[in-house]
Parts: structure tokens; sequence; C-alpha cells
């Protein structure tokens, strides 16, 4: 089993995906789950303070817009965990949506930049395409070290 | 404050949430009784808007803002007034920024503020501007008065400068200025000299209106009739004292710590914006620059006026590195004058820079407060845009003006 890194970082459809076939997962959900669910932290809508862009500090300047950072201190630690990644180019909005451009431009170089083993594809826009998009995300899951057979994905 | 009754803010964002700002922007909305609402849409109003509105963006959340502007224009929320903020520093964002606050200012009613905040924006930051939204909305009628009845006062609790005035049927009758040391005793001290200018006693005042910093303190003390933000009330005072109280206009206030930069319509807000990040764009700038060159504030301005700003070199808008830049100027040979335009120049430039780009400029252009009458921050205004600039009597008693002003509304009260 590896840490996989999905984008989008809020994509339930990967998240799935790679949970399906014996990796863990590194989504925003859970990242933003634990700020909900730890006590004393009241700053909704997901609960991130003034506090946490300043540690985006370690990914992105101070000259970066404050939203960049408060982001990458939610997501700059799953990247420093991942094992491998999924980047799926231009998704459509209700597959995940990354609000901040800037952001997922940081997040894809880094991923890229750590030289895991990375699949990338098109997000599909036609049936055939959805198959082709799924095949492919379970050869790269399947040749991911401790995969399982995925076989009740078929 | 009284309880007042709610207003609804839709707002128009992007990053907040990821900021940590959301909490801030929530507990000044209900420090002025209204509510943060975010106007519904569905994904597909989402994908539409780029070819609809016609500004293509990289950032899914700043398309939320477009489309959730449109459903307002469209009628689609119910809704009193905008608060349109982005990131500090995001070029996409403040591209859209502009563009939804002009299209909701071309296409409706509401009254708009924007904003770029950073992850140090906090209520007490934001409380003055949606006040200022939250007043326009809730105090049409009372914003909309054009007369002064009566016996009535206002006093101006400003940051650098406290004023008060006395007036009487559609005239000042008194003034008093003093710097700002202690809040209540400088605005006691403001008073008591606009009461003696006017030769009257405290309980001849029919009307008290308060504003400024120091407003709340002082409102309280004073058991005011009308505490109310410096936005709507110097718009006000700025529109009645140039004897512009219909159509368009455009209200610049530099002031000792911030800048107020306001579209009026029919002498109330439409968009404004209020900055107070930088210092070397308030008055306190021109005020250090005085006493370096050993001048009083008041005899800056003449010298300005004489002087040629392009002979001396600014390298920086800071209060601090500018001021160096004007000491580095004079040392090489720099006239007084010269130096002395060059530092009215330099800050309206920079609320030229931050502040006009954020609201129409529709002519008159009216400037008031203390900075208005050093005569080379008007003209420095006039090179700069090519357009007349009107400084009305009595600019820096603008606030306290319209304080009284509209304190007459309460006299039958």
């Amino acid at each position: 089993m590896v840490k996989v890194f999905i984008y989008p970082s809020n994509s339930l459809i990967l998240s799935d995906l790679v949970d399906r076939f014996g990796h863990e997962p590194l989504a925003m959900m859970q990242e933003i789950g634990k700020k909900i669910r730890t006590a004393g932290l009241d700053s909704p809508p997901i609960n991130i303070t003034p506090e946490d862009p300043k540690l985006g500090l370690k990914y992105a300047a101070v000259e970066v817009p404050a939203g960049v950072r408060g982001r990458m201190a939610l997501l700059g630690p799953l990247l420093e965990d991942a094992e491998a990644g999924i980047i799926v180019k231009e998704p459509d909005i209700s597959f995940g949506c990354m609000g901040c451009a800037r952001t997922n431009e940081l997040i894809n170089f880094l991923v890229r930049a750590k030289k895991v083993p990375l699949l990338e594809l098109n997000y599909p826009t036609t049936e055939d395409e959805a198959k082709a998009f799924v095949h492919k995300i379970r050869g790269f899951l399947n040749g991911l070290p401790g995969a399982k057979s995925g076989k009740e994905d078929e | 404050m009284a309880k007042e009754n709610l207003v609804k803010i839709a707002q128009l964002s992007c990053g907040s949430e990821y900021s940590g700002i959301q909490k801030e922007i929530e507990t000044a909305a209900s420090m002025v009784d209204a509510e943060i609402i975010f106007p519904e849409l569905t994904i597909d109003d989402v994908k539409a808007v780029e070819e609809s509105f016609g500004l293509q963006v990289a950032s899914p959340d700043l398309k939320l803002m477009m489309a959730r502007a449109q459903a307002l224009v469209d009628g689609k929320t119910n809704a009193d007034a905008v608060l349109i903020a982005t990131c500090f520093r995001c070029a996409e964002a403040a591209l859209v920024r502009n563009e939804i606050r002009r299209y909701i200012h071309e296409n409706s009613k509401f009254p708009v503020i924007s904003y770029s905040f950073t992850e140090r924006t906090t209520a007490a930051t934001l409380l003055t501007r949606l006040e200022a939204l939250t007043t326009t909305a809730r105090r049409r009628n009372l914003l909309a008065r054009e007369h002064q009845e009566g016996l009535t006062a206002g006093i101006d609790s400003g940051s650098t400068t406290t004023k008060a005035v006395i007036m009487k049927d559609d005239k000042v009758v008194g003034t008093g200025w003093v710097p700002t040391v202690k809040v209540m005793e400088s605005a006691t001290e403001a008073l008591d000299n606009a009461m003696k200018e006017a030769g009257i006693t405290r309980d001849a005042i029919q009307a008290l209106g308060v504003t400024g910093y120091g407003r709340f303190l002082i409102g309280d003390e004073f058991k005011a009739d009308l505490i109310q933000e410096e936005i709507t009330v110097n718009s006000k005072g700025a529109v009645y004292l140039a004897g512009h109280q219909k159509g368009q206009a455009t209200v610049i206030d530099i002031g000792g710590m911030d800048n107020k930069a306001i579209s009026v319509q029919d002498g109330i807000p439409g968009m404004f914006t209020m900055g107070g990040i930088c210092a070397g764009a308030s008055g306190r700038f021109l005020e250090m620059t005085s006493k370096r060159l050993g001048v009083d504030i008041t005899e800056l301005g003449a010298l300005a006026v004489k002087g040629m700003q392009e002979h001396v070199e600014m390298n920086s808008y800071c209060i601090v590195f500018g001021i160096q830049s004007l000491v580095n100027s004079l040392a090489k040979g720099s006239m007084p004058q010269d130096v002395a335009s060059a530092a009215c120049y330099s800050v309206v430039e920079q609320v030229f820079e931050q502040q006009l780009q954020e609201v129409e400029v529709k002519e008159p252009l009216i400037m008031v407060g203390g900075s208005s009458l050093i005569e080379g921050v008007p003209k420095a205004m006039h090179d700069l845009l090519k357009i007349d600039v009107t400084v009305p009597p009595y600019s820096q008693y603008i606030g306290a003006v319209g304080a009284a002003l509209l304190a007459s509304g309460f006299i039958n009260k």
C-alpha cells in the first residue's frame, strides 16, 4: 500500500478509486475533516484560522495571496507524504473543484517535482474515454506496491 | 449600538475561507446587525458564466463569484448590499473583483464595497466598511436629507484631529478644531470651542451627531442622537458643502490615518474604498514632510504649489523611505518647494493607484479633510486626473458638518 496524492484533491471518485485498489488516498477532505472535528477551533466554514496561511509560508512566499498559502497549509503536508500521484487535467467542476488556479499550478508542480510514480491524464468527455480513464488509473494503481487485485471494480 | 433592522449582505468572494478570515467577516457583519448570505446557484450557472459574463478566468472560485453577481443582478437572491472580497496580491482576482463591482453598480441599486484581504484582516478592520454598507442600505431616507434644520452639533473624532461644528438653519455658526490626544477630552474641547464661537451653551443643542474613529466612545458619553461611520457622513457633508447634492460626484478624503474614495449618487455612497495599509498615502506623510522642511503644515500647500515635483526623485512610497528620498533630494540641493510638491504628488499618486482604480471617478471630484487645504494636494490631483477638483468651504470640518446635517433629522424624534 502506498500513499497516493490525487488532483483534484477533493475528488470523491479519485479518492474512492485509490482506496478500492488498496492504497491510501491523500485528499483534501481528510484534512478539512480533521479541522472540523478538532475541539476548540471555530472558524467556519472549514475552520482555517489566520495562523494557517502562515504555515503555508513553507510552500509559498509572503507575496503569494493568503488564500493560496491557506490552501497550501492543508495540501503541503499531503504532498510531503505522497509516494505516488494522480493528476487529472482540466477536470469538470463536478468531478472535484479546486477553487484557486494559482494553488493548482503550484501543487501540480510540487507533485511532479517529487519524482514519485505519477499518472497524468485528461478528463474524459465521452463514455469510451471514461472507460479508458478508469482502466488507466486501475493499471497505474495495480502497478504500485501492495495493490489489491481491484477485481471488485470490474 | 441599538439593534437595527437586519441587513442582508451578499458575499461574493474568493479565498476568504482559506485565509482564515471568514469568521472575521461574519463577526463584523453581526456587529452592525447584518447577515452574510451567499447567492444560491446551480453548477450549470457556474459553467455558463464565462460566456454570459464575458470574462474567462482559470480559477473556479472566481467563476463562482461572477455567477453569484449575475444571480444578484437578475433578482434571484434577496439581498440589501454586496461585499466583494478577494485575496490581496491576486491579479486574476483583482480583475474579476473590479469587473463584477462595475457590473453590479451599473445594473442594480445595491450598495457595494470591495476589499482585498490578507490573513491579518480582522473584524475591526472591516467594521467601518460594513457599517457604511449597512447604513447606506438601511438609512436611505436619512441620507437623502439636503438641509440642516434647527440648532445641531456635529463632532468628527478623527485619528489625528477632532473637529466640531455648530449649525443653525442651514449655516455653520461655530467651529472647533483640536489635535486628538485623549478622545473624550479632545471632543469636549472641540465642541466647547465651537459652542463658544456660536455663542451657545450645551442645552441649546437640539440634536448631536458624531462620526470618526472615536464615535462610539463620544457618542455614548454625549448621548448622541446619531452615531455613524465617516464614509456616509463625509459623503453627505461633502456634497452639501460643495452644493452638489443631486447627481454623481466623487469624494476623496485623505485623512491622517486612512483615505476614503467614494463614488456618490445623490449624496449616497454607491462604491467606496477605504485605504489604510500604507502611511505614505496619508496626511501623516505630509505632516512629516512639513516638519522636515521646517514649515508649518498650513504653509506646506502654498510652498508646494510653487514647486515642480518632477525635480525630485522619489524612490519609494513608504513613509520612511519616502521621507529619506526627500531628505536626500534636499542634501543634493533640491529646492524646498520642489520637495513639498513631490510630497503632495506622492500622496495623491498613491491614492490614484491604490484607490481610484476601485471606484468610478465621476465629476465633480470633491476633495475634503484637512489635507485638501494643503493646496499642493488638490493641484496634484488635478494634474494627475486632468479634471477640476473642488475643495468646498469648511472642507476640514466635513465629517462634523455631515454629522450635524444628518442629526437634524432627529430633532423631532
